[in-house]
């Protein structure tokens, strides 16, 4: 079993080895809803419960399970769980599920979610498995949300558009229109407005890490001259 | 151990692990079941009364209901139900739950409202998977296009009207989605012929027997 600290593992989900940025898994779900903020937030919540869960229940059945079946297990375990969190959503949170119904499918095509029970879950404690699971649903989230975030702008020109639908008549008051009378940017909102976009979030956070990378190696060349 | 001995045990794990996790999904699906029927009637309910408003009739419209069955009209080989507004036991509006089948990614359930004069009280949709931000205008909650159909009929537009307009019709499609609204535009059509040639067949027959489960 390895062992592994907290703030390691928040920091590999958060940036290190964030879902979307890095493993560049779950794509599919990704690209294709990530056109408004509130789609991406919705999809996002929805991902990060599914990752705990599926995580959780991983991690408490991995001594039972033989290394040559454990692959059909854990799609039967994550199938299961987005079919349950689709059916309580259902019934508890009916107007948020006629938002969010469609998505939710999605999420078994996400390869984040098998991905951490297969490296992370099936070989650590739950507590870590969980921990591990909501800050990989964070850090895919937060690329969401930027990723909406952008396209919305560019492709509708508004911000948090019908976030009534998701917090209610609060909601109306939430949408951001910076410019008056734009008329969208059709591409930001297809497909391959999606690919560009994740493309300059990859680009920046790149930038950002080679940055940081220099800035050490600095500090390490100098130390032997201030000694 | 034999590879017979140890393939016999993961099969039997396997098995065992489909038994659980299907057993949790029926499990958790028969405790919803009820409250999500109940969810989809209240809501139901509520999308009549925005076509059809609570002071335009006096009948109860969720048991004045009878089902029809027109695969060329209304688009599904299935039972369609069709509500009836009365006031003072006088017809004032059928709301027929049509399909569009051929929508961009699936059928496309709708509620077309037509008043007994033949003119649309409204059209909504109920269902759909079209692609969020593109063909999802449909959907009233998205955006204003399906108050377009308010008060049209079989001739207001005139039958070559009856298209979006890159088809040579009136109705407006959206940027980068036009195949969800020449769905939509050509079921409220047929839905309209249906009511045309059904009328009073539509308004004569028995309602169903009550405590119907909405599907």
């Amino acid at each position: 079993m390895t062992d592994q600290s907290y703030p390691y593992i928040i920091n590999q989900g958060l940036w290190n080895n964030n879902a979307a940025l890095v493993q560049i898994l779950g794509l599919c779900p990704l690209l294709a809803v990530s056109n408004t903020v509130i789609n991406s937030l919705g999809l996002g919540l929805a991902t990060t419960l599914t990752l705990v869960a599926s995580n959780a229940t991983v991690s408490f059945i991995r001594r039972w399970v033989r290394p040559d079946i454990r692959i059909p297990v854990f799609v039967l375990i994550i199938a299961s769980v987005v079919t349950i969190i689709e059916l309580a959503m259902n019934a508890w949170f009916h107007e948020l599920y006629l938002i969010l119904g469609i998505f939710i499918p999605l999420i078994v095509t996400n390869c984040t979610i098998i991905a951490r029970a297969e490296s992370f879950a099936s070989k650590n404690a739950i507590i870590p498995s969980i921990v591990d699971g909501l800050f990989m649903g964070i850090g895919f989230m937060a690329v969401l949300v930027i990723l909406g975030a952008m396209r919305e702008l560019v492709g509708f020109g508004t911000l948090m558009s019908h976030a009534d639908l998701m917090f209610g008549e609060i909601g109306k008051s939430m949408t951001i229109q910076p410019w008056e009378q734009y008329t969208g940017y059709l591409l930001a909102i297809l497909p391959p407005g999606a690919f560009l976009g994740l493309g300059f979030i990859i680009a920046i956070k790149n930038i950002i890490d080679k940055r940081r990378s220099r800035k050490v190696q600095k500090v390490v060349v100098s130390e032997p001259e201030m000694a | 151990m034999s590879l017979l001995r140890h393939m016999t045990i993961s099969a039997v794990l396997l098995g065992l692990f489909a038994i659980v996790g299907t057993a949790m999904v029926a499990l958790i699906h028969d405790a919803t079941a009820e409250r999500i029927a109940a969810n989809h009637r209240a809501f139901l309910l509520k999308s009549l009364h925005i076509l059809v408003p609570p002071e335009q009739h006096d009948n109860d419209l969720f048991t004045d209901v009878i089902t029809v069955t027109n695969k060329d009209l209304l688009g599904t080989d299935k039972p369609v139900r069709v509500y009836r507004a009365r006031r003072n036991e006088n017809p004032v509006a059928a709301i027929i739950n049509a399909v569009a089948p051929d929508g961009y990614s699936g059928s496309i359930e709708l509620l077309v409202a037509i008043r007994y004069d033949g003119t649309l009280a409204g059209v909504r949709v109920v269902k759909h998977k079209e692609t969020p931000g593109l063909g999802d205008g449909i959907d009233a909650s998205r955006s204003d296009w399906i108050l377009a159909f308010n008060n049209r009929s079989l001739t207001v537009p005139e039958k070559k009207g009856w298209a979006v307009k890159r088809d040579g019709g009136i109705f407006d499609q959206f940027t980068g989605a036009t195949i969800s609204p020449r769905a939509i535009v050509n079921a409220v059509y047929r839905s309209l012929l249906y009511f045309d040639t059904h009328k009073d067949e539509l308004f004569e027959k028995p309602s169903m027997p009550t405590e119907v489960k909405a599907s």
